[in-house]
């Protein structure tokens, strides 16, 4: 049992979890190369024909232009939001701050599902559903939080007394952010940024009941694909997702070290 | 239709409502045929009580031939409308407010009499999905801990670079999207897939099995996409924990079981708390993965949520069940709050 070591039992169930947790993922991206469209396992050969075929579909190429559009908007407006949330939860002292927090992060706990339900009730009744802005305050709903939650652990070692100094030197507001706090918190920033960024591109059930008829995004394609007919198409584009996850998990690391 | 309302709101349920509200049910089913209203009306009063569609539609359509007085008229067109009950219903579900969806929610209806009751067992539909929803959700809840546990206990055990670089192989499926998962599980569990030919070569079965459409698939898929769900909050409290308790108990002679289970366990059991809430709540909402490799009888309450919202346009349902869900979800959050003082929130970030 762990105590100094990990003993060889603890390595071995280790060893055979991670390999569950990994091996399905890979054995996808290998069969996305399959240079035939019934899958056969291992593929006979090497071909890059899904690839070329996700980037000559119209439709494939439509949905990642949307992908990246509600993603792109969906970062910019949770960044400033959950940022200016955390500094507010950080620097502020009153009343009802816990409650404030828990209120902020309660989509991260609430069901998907019921999320998506009850903002798809509330943007039906002020004509907000099937419109892109709609989709991205959806997005946006479920990354706030991410961000909320990153920026809050860059403050925690920030001492609102550096802001009051800079004021008794003259220093506005604005500037005291942009040169005393921002420099300070911008990794937790970025990150959150990140964060929201990759929730907006992997989010499906608010997509499903919020998007308008043509608004595709990847996730909404893909799973219309799947139940219509699997190619190996879909498996190329969900590699291609998986492997821009990566990307992000990576830069959000790389974030966190600084 | 807001003069039957009207009218009927002041009738005192004995015997048959007065012939104003005759009268203003007849226009006003047949102004609803006319602006079309009519079918999103039949549907909801079809909801009460089956049959009310047609009866609506039937007298709507035949407005033109009525005459007054419609307390007779109406009657005599269908005899339901002789029958106070059929009123009473209509009376109910003109209120402001209804309790039809909550109570049906829970395969309950209420009587004309306002008796609380349980639904016929051909209509009873939703316990069983709850009871499904909670079953599988604690299923894959106590797979996932089972199966996190040793892993979360190694990263926490391990040193530099190694334990960075065995959190990252689980952050990198925390990562990727549910989506991306279940549609490699699809691919993965076809009939010529990969798992039926491991299956296959390891002699376990003799033909492929039909994986796609079992609860089997969702199982195992819904396990391997919540995992990560339920490793990360064990090694954020496991990785904090004291060693030198267990050097003690090492020194004080207890051998590896017993400062497994007597040190080891209770120390990290506010990370597994954690964990298994984080997993139990993304668990019960689940979607996408019982939708695509699930059969009909494999759906959680999410999917009748979304079939509600998208398919039959019945709101009601829909938000009903959300709200028992929601409630469930809250339950839990609640639970791990009163064991551990911690938040899912809190413990995830």
């Amino acid at each position: 049992m762990p105590g100094m070591r990990p003993s060889p039992l603890l390595l071995l169930m280790t060893a055979l979890v991670l390999a569950f947790l990994s091996l399905p993922m890979l054995a996808a991206l290998w069969l996305s190369f399959s240079p035939t469209e019934v899958l056969h396992f291992p593929p006979r050969g090497f071909s890059l024909r899904w690839y070329a075929d996700f980037f000559e579909s119209e439709r494939w190429l439509l949905a990642t232009r949307n992908s990246l559009l509600v993603g792109g908007a969906t970062m910019v407006v949770a960044t400033l939001l959950g940022t200016a949330a955390a500094i507010g939860l950080h620097l502020g002292e009153f009343r009802g701050r816990a409650v404030l927090l828990g209120l902020l992060t309660l989509p991260m706990v609430t069901p998907f599902i019921v999320t998506a339900a009850s903002m798809f009730f509330a943007f039906s009744l002020i004509g907000l559903a099937g419109t892109l802005p709609g989709l991205v305050l959806g997005h946006t709903v479920v990354a706030v939080p991410f961000v909320l939650v990153s920026v809050l652990a860059s403050l925690s070692t920030f001492d609102g007394a550096m802001l009051r100094a800079a004021a008794s030197l003259g220093a506005a507001p604005w500037l005291a952010f942009r040169r005393v706090l921002l420099p300070r918190i911008w990794p937790g920033v970025a990150a959150g940024a990140v964060f929201a960024f990759a929730t907006s591109l992997d989010e499906f059930v608010i997509t499903l009941f919020l998007a308008g008829p043509g608004q595709f995004t990847l996730p909404r394609q893909m799973y219309a694909n799947v139940r219509e007919y699997m190619t190996p198409t879909i498996l190329s584009a969900a590699s291609l997702l998986f492997l821009l996850s990566v990307l992000l998990l990576l830069v959000t690391e790389a974030l966190r070290r600084r | 239709m807001p003069r039957t309302r009207a009218a009927l709101t002041a009738w005192d349920e004995r015997g048959l409502p007065p012939e104003a509200a005759f009268a203003a049910l007849a226009e006003e089913s047949g102004a609803a045929l006319q602006d079309r209203r009519i079918g999103a009306l039949a549907q909801r009063l079809n909801f009460e009580q089956s049959g009310l569609r047609a009866l609506l539609l039937r007298t709507a359509r035949a407005q033109d031939r009525l005459a007054a007085p419609y307390a007779e008229s109406l009657p005599a067109l269908d005899a339901c409308w002789g029958d106070p009950e059929t009123w009473r219903l209509l009376r109910r579900a003109g209120g402001p407010t209804t309790s039809l969806y909550l109570l049906r929610a829970l395969d309950l209806t209420r009587t004309a009499e306002g008796e609380v009751r349980r639904v016929p067992p051909d209509q009873a539909l939703f316990r069983t999905l709850f009871l499904r929803t909670l079953w599988v959700s604690l299923l894959v809840t106590a797979a996932c801990v089972l199966l996190g546990w040793p892993v979360a206990a190694c990263i926490a055990a391990l040193r530099p670079p190694w334990s960075s670089i065995t959190l990252l192989l689980v952050l990198v499926p925390f990562w990727s999207s549910v989506l991306v998962r279940s549609t490699a599980w699809f691919a993965l569990l076809q009939r010529e897939g990969p798992v039926n030919d491991l299956l296959l070569f390891l002699g376990a079965i003799e033909s492929p099995l039909q994986l796609i459409g079992t609860r089997f698939a969702v199982l195992l898929s819904t396990v391997h996409i919540l995992l990560p769900v339920a490793i990360l909050p064990m090694v954020g409290v496991m990785a904090r924990l004291d060693r030198r308790h267990l050097h003690a108990a090492a020194s004080l002679g207890a051998g590896p079981w017993l400062r497994f289970r007597r040190v080891w366990l209770p120390l990290s059991l506010p990370g597994v708390l954690a964990g298994a809430a984080m997993t139990f709540l993304l668990a019960v909402g689940f979607y996408i993965t019982p939708a695509l490799l699930g059969g009909e009888r494999d759906q959680l309450v999410a999917w009748f949520i979304a079939q509600y919202l998208t398919r039959e346009v019945n709101w009601g349902m829909a938000a009903a069940l959300s709200a028992y869900l929601l409630a469930m979800a809250g339950a839990v959050a609640a639970l791990l709050r009163a064991l551990t003082g911690n938040t899912p929130a809190g413990t995830r970030a």
